[in-house]
């Protein structure tokens, strides 16, 4: 079974949130930027990756009590200014915890050459001579 | 458990491991048998992609996001044929005197760290790039530098062949890179030096073997199968040398059951740093040609060290603090973007050590002081001046809030980046410098070796790699490293008749 896996709705829904182009993502490439957190997530310690999934849902749930619905149930401004209250957070492990999952959405998004591409990233083995005529 | 026997075990390929391994060599001719043990897998020429997650991957310790204790700080090098020479950037100076006096180690002489650091320059190939290989994000840094008032100097870097393609820390893709992969190992090599890789050491035992772990091959990842079959191995060795890194050699020899000094994995210091970025109005060239050719050192006078740097698409956006619009727009103005590493100069701080947990893994146990956060928080402000003065539009500061400080308010970063915004935990830090944690000195009371890196009461176990220095250098360490390591080898060959009697 996938990390991400019980947790996933929340997990497209934060990813959303960190990068707003996300929710234009396909199945299929919604499956790609997964497929690069997982392949990060097999060599990390089963209890990090528990942590993982234990912070999803935390913060899946958290917004029952400020907005009487979950995280997945939030309008987009709801969810970003809850995020940023987690990212600024007085408990450390709040903070942290959030700065890790925003790291893995990050690395999904942005490590698909697709993504490089999109930003306007040309680095080539060739150096110089990709790019002077 | 197989068994193996050699005269000189080296553990670790690195900046260390590779200079000692070829220190050595010429032994191999008298008839003393040399194996270096590396824990990483020896990558083909071909295999050097480039692409961020397979490099990082392949090359680095937990693939690039190896974190502190409390998970405050990222900590970057590499397990591979030639270590973290492998990623590094190449750049290439020699110690400061006023370091080494700082260290103030019986018989450490600046002058015998330059002589032995020029060596390996020489051998590294190491120069200046002529201007031709210089991009705009290098070039927009000595103009912003100068006209915001500092000292700029240019970096040599130790490449041969370089084609610009900016790859360094993922690993050269056109070997141009003079790290110990392309020149002390294979010098060694040639001299009959036998290199295993997949090949950890898990601990040096008081008969002076050591009991290594070769791996398999993982499905589908990169480089060669280790040179031994996978098992378990006790090699019996005379003279053991640790090179396993600032984290590998106190990890090492704190799951050893050796009587080492009570000090071992003190002082431990990275030079934590930050990378900033700004917006151009216009696209530069940023992401081609050799990524860091410049330098500001205020080390000695604001602990702070500012060098050029280009990054790849994951590691940028990590670095830039928050998410949604604004850091997305960030992002994506990456053909416009100027970069700049900020780094701290930390010291060696009562508490900042590395451990070992309770299955020998190493915990690197690190606070931010407030010198370290001032260092920072005073790099970022002359970032800013640096990249206002250069043209920029907007600079993003993570000691800002809002991080983005607009053009109109350059007059205003000394007011806008403070130390009140800092934030363990929310802001991007990460450090490549690591040093410490096996620490030269005067006796078991206050460090760990010798100045010969000879461990304190077992003369046949030495260290040679940045675990050594007993504080931080201020400066990039790679040269200094080969520089001591130097030393170790010299004391090997001086104490080896004994030892190998
Ligand atoms: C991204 C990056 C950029 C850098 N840029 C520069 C630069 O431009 N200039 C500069 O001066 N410095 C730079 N550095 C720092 C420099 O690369 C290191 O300081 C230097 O390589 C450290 O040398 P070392 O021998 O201590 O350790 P390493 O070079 O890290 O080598 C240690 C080796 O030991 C192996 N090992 C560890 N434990 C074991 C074990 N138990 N069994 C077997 N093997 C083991 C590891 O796998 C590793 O290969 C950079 C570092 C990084 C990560
Ligand atoms: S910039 Fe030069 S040294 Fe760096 S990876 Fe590219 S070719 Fe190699």
């Amino acid at each position: 079974m996938a990390v991400l896996d019980p947790v996933r709705p929340a997990f497209r829904a934060v990813g959303q949130t960190v990068v707003p182009e996300a929710a234009r993502l396909t199945e299929s490439e919604w499956a790609a930027v997964e497929d690069i957190v997982e392949q990060a997530l097999a060599t990390r310690p089963p209890r990090l990756q528990r942590q993982l999934v234990t912070l999803i849902r935390l913060l899946q749930w958290l917004p029952l009590f400020r907005y009487g619905r979950p995280f997945t149930a939030l309008d987009p401004t709801h969810r970003t200014r809850f995020l940023a209250a987690i990212q600024d957070a007085p408990v450390l492990l709040l903070r942290r915890g959030f700065w890790g999952l925003r790291t893995l959405v990050l690395m999904g998004y942005y490590a698909r050459p697709v993504a490089a591409t999109e930003i306007g990233y040309q680095a080539d083995p060739r150096g110089w001579e990709a790019r002077r005529p | 458990m197989t068994e193996r026997v050699y005269e000189v075990v080296i553990i670790g390929s690195g900046a260390g491991g590779g200079t000692v391994a070829q220190a050595l060599a010429p032994m191999v001719r008298d008839g003393v048998r040399i194996l270096v043990l590396e824990k990483g897998p020896r990558l083909a020429d071909g295999e050097f992609t480039g692409r961020e997650m397979e490099m990082a991957t392949a090359l680095y310790e937990d693939g690039g996001g190896f974190l502190t204790a409390d998970g405050t700080m990222t900590l970057a090098f590499a397990c591979t044929y030639g270590g973290s020479t492998v990623v590094y950037t190449g750049t290439s100076l020699t110690a400061p005197e006023r370091v080494v006096r700082h260290w103030n180690v019986p018989g450490l002489d600046h002058a015998d760290v330059v002589r032995r650091s020029e060596k390996y320059l020489r051998e590294n190939n190491v120069h200046l790039l002529g201007p031709d290989a210089l991009n705009d994000n290098n070039r927009l840094f000595v103009e912003g530098g100068r006209r915001a008032g500092y000292h700029v100097e240019q970096f040599p870097v130790n490449v041969k062949g370089c084609r610009g393609s900016s790859f360094c820390n993922l690993g050269c893709p056109n070997q141009a890179k003079q790290g110990t992969n392309r020149v002390q190992l294979p010098a060694a090599e040639r001299d009959g030096v036998e290199v295993v890789t997949r090949a950890e050491v898990l601990r040096i035992e008081v008969d002076r073997s050591v009991v290594v772990r070769v791996g398999e091959k993982p499905a589908g990842g990169k480089g060669a199968p280790s040179e031994w079959a996978p098992g378990d191995y006790r090699v019996r060795g005379k003279i053991v040398v640790s090179a396993g890194g600032a984290i590998g050699s106190p990890a090492l020899l704190l799951r050893s059951p050796l009587p080492t000094p009570r000090c071992l994995g003190d002082g431990f210091t990275c030079h934590p740093a930050l990378i900033l970025v700004a917006e151009h109005p216009r696209a530069i060239t940023n992401d081609v040609g050799h990524p860091k050719s410049f330098f500001v050192d205020r080390g000695a006078e604001e602990r702070f060290v500012l060098e050029t740097c280009m990054y790849f698409p994951f590691t940028t956006a990590k670095a830039i603090t928050g998410f949604g619009a604004a850091h997305s727009a960030m992002v994506r103005a990456f053909p416009r973007l100027q970069m700049i590493l900020v780094l701290a100069c930390d010291h060696a701080t009562p508490g900042n050590r590395i451990t070992a947990d309770a299955a020998g893994k190493p915990v690197v146990h690190y606070r931010f002081t407030p010198e370290t956060v001032d260092g920072l928080v005073r790099g970022t402000v002359a970032s800013a001046k640096i990249f206002f003065a250069a043209g920029a539009l907007r600079v993003h500061a993570p000691f800002a809030d809002p991080p983005l400080i607009d053009a109109r308010d350059a007059a205003r970063v000394e007011a806008l980046i403070t130390t009140r915004h800092w934030r363990p935990g929310k802001t991007t830090v990460s450090a490549a410098h690591l040093m410490g944690g096996c620490g030269m000195g005067r006796s078991a009371a206050d460090s760990v070796t010798d100045v010969w890196g000879r461990v304190h009461g077992i003369p046949w176990l030495r260290v040679a790699d940045a675990s050594l220095f007993p504080d931080s250098l201020e400066i990039n360490p790679y040269v200094t490293i080969m520089a001591l390591a130097d030393r170790v080898a010299e004391g090997i060959r001086e104490d080896a008749r004994e030892l190998l009697a």
